[in-house]
């Protein structure tokens, strides 16, 4: 089946269906393999044993972005290019993007209070990251608020575009400002600076949790074009009987 | 493994207890509602509401997709 063949939401539901099922599965096989890992990993020299936190910090940190940057592309294809699936990508990646951006924050302070002394600090990567979360929940509210389905694609598809600048914020805000978070350890020019043994199973739950957000996602976007349809029948069926 | 030895425990164990409510919740979230989804689409069906362009079953036009009627 051709990608651009998905652009039909019939086709794009009998893809999901299929596809769903095998994905569940590869992602609770990699997440088995990740967790496994995670327990058998050496502690850190200086954190002890708190660095398994990072096993989970991490990669709900990089999907909270992730998910947004899916959103960016969601909002320009619903936008410039009005493809028709670009709305439903965006409006059921939302909840989810806000999920990991929440589960970050909350591992965030539970590893920064034995770490730091505290389980939060006004500082540059901390804020920016609880704004993502805020534009997140705004997004959501925005989709709730506007009842055609149409409009609220276009409002959110704006707000996405704006709140897509801080993205780069929070990924060089640890650069850019004196900050209490450390900085950038795995993704930086000098290759990581994190051990093997530590470094290896981060890797793999990260993959597991990109696994579970592509899941995840396909079914949210499959449940979306479901709830449109339910919704078409119904004013088909009041227009019928008024 | 002795956990007795594991320096903050409860900080490592309040994290992963957080993740495993947030991906279950995740989980049942899209779970219930594509339950809830089919239960109205099947509901709609019996009573015999039907798109203009359900002839060919399963086709769904574009400006459905779009969230339009």
């Amino acid at each position: 089946m051709a990608l651009t063949n998905l652009a039909n939401p019939a086709r794009f539901l009998t893809f999901a269906n299929r596809v769903i099922p095998w994905l569940g599965g590869v992602t609770v096989i990699v997440f088995a393999f990740g967790l496994d890992l995670a327990i058998r990993a050496p502690d850190d020299y200086q954190q002890g044993a708190t660095v398994k936190i990072m096993y989970l910090h991490v990669p709900s940190a990089w999907l909270g972005m992730l998910c947004w940057g899916v959103m960016t592309i969601a909002a320009l294809g619903t936008l410039v290019w009005r493809h028709p699936l670009a709305d439903v990508a965006a409006k059921a990646a939302a909840p989810i993007g806000a999920a990991f951006t929440l589960l970050c924050l909350v591992t965030g302070s539970l590893w920064g209070r034995p770490e730091w002394g505290t389980y939060w600090v006004w500082d540059a990567r901390l804020t920016s990251e609880l704004i993502l979360f805020l534009l997140y929940l705004g997004v959501i509210a925005l989709w709730r608020a506007v009842e055609d389905p149409s409009r609220a694609a276009r409002a959110a598809a704006i707000l996405t575009l704006v709140g897509a600048i801080d993205l780069p914020i929070i990924k060089f805000s640890v650069d850019w400002w004196n900050t209490l978070h450390q900085g950038a350890s795995v993704f930086r020019l000098g290759g990581p600076t994190i051990y093997p043994t530590i470094l290896i199973p981060l890797l793999v739950m990260a993959v597991a949790f990109t696994l579970l957000f592509v899941t995840l996602h396909l079914a949210a976007m499959r449940n979306e074009i479901l709830r449109r349809r339910v919704r078409t029948l119904r004013l088909l069926q009041a227009s019928a009987s008024s | 493994m002795n956990l007795e030895h594991i320096d903050h425990l409860p900080f490592i164990v309040g994290s992963y207890a957080a993740a495993s409510i947030v991906v279950a919740g995740l989980i049942a979230w899209v779970t219930l509602d594509w339950r809830a989804q089919r239960r109205a689409l099947a509901d709609l069906e019996m009573r015999g509401v039907a798109r203009r362009s359900a002839e060919p079953r399963g086709q769904l036009p574009l400006e459905e997709a779009k969230g339009g009627a």
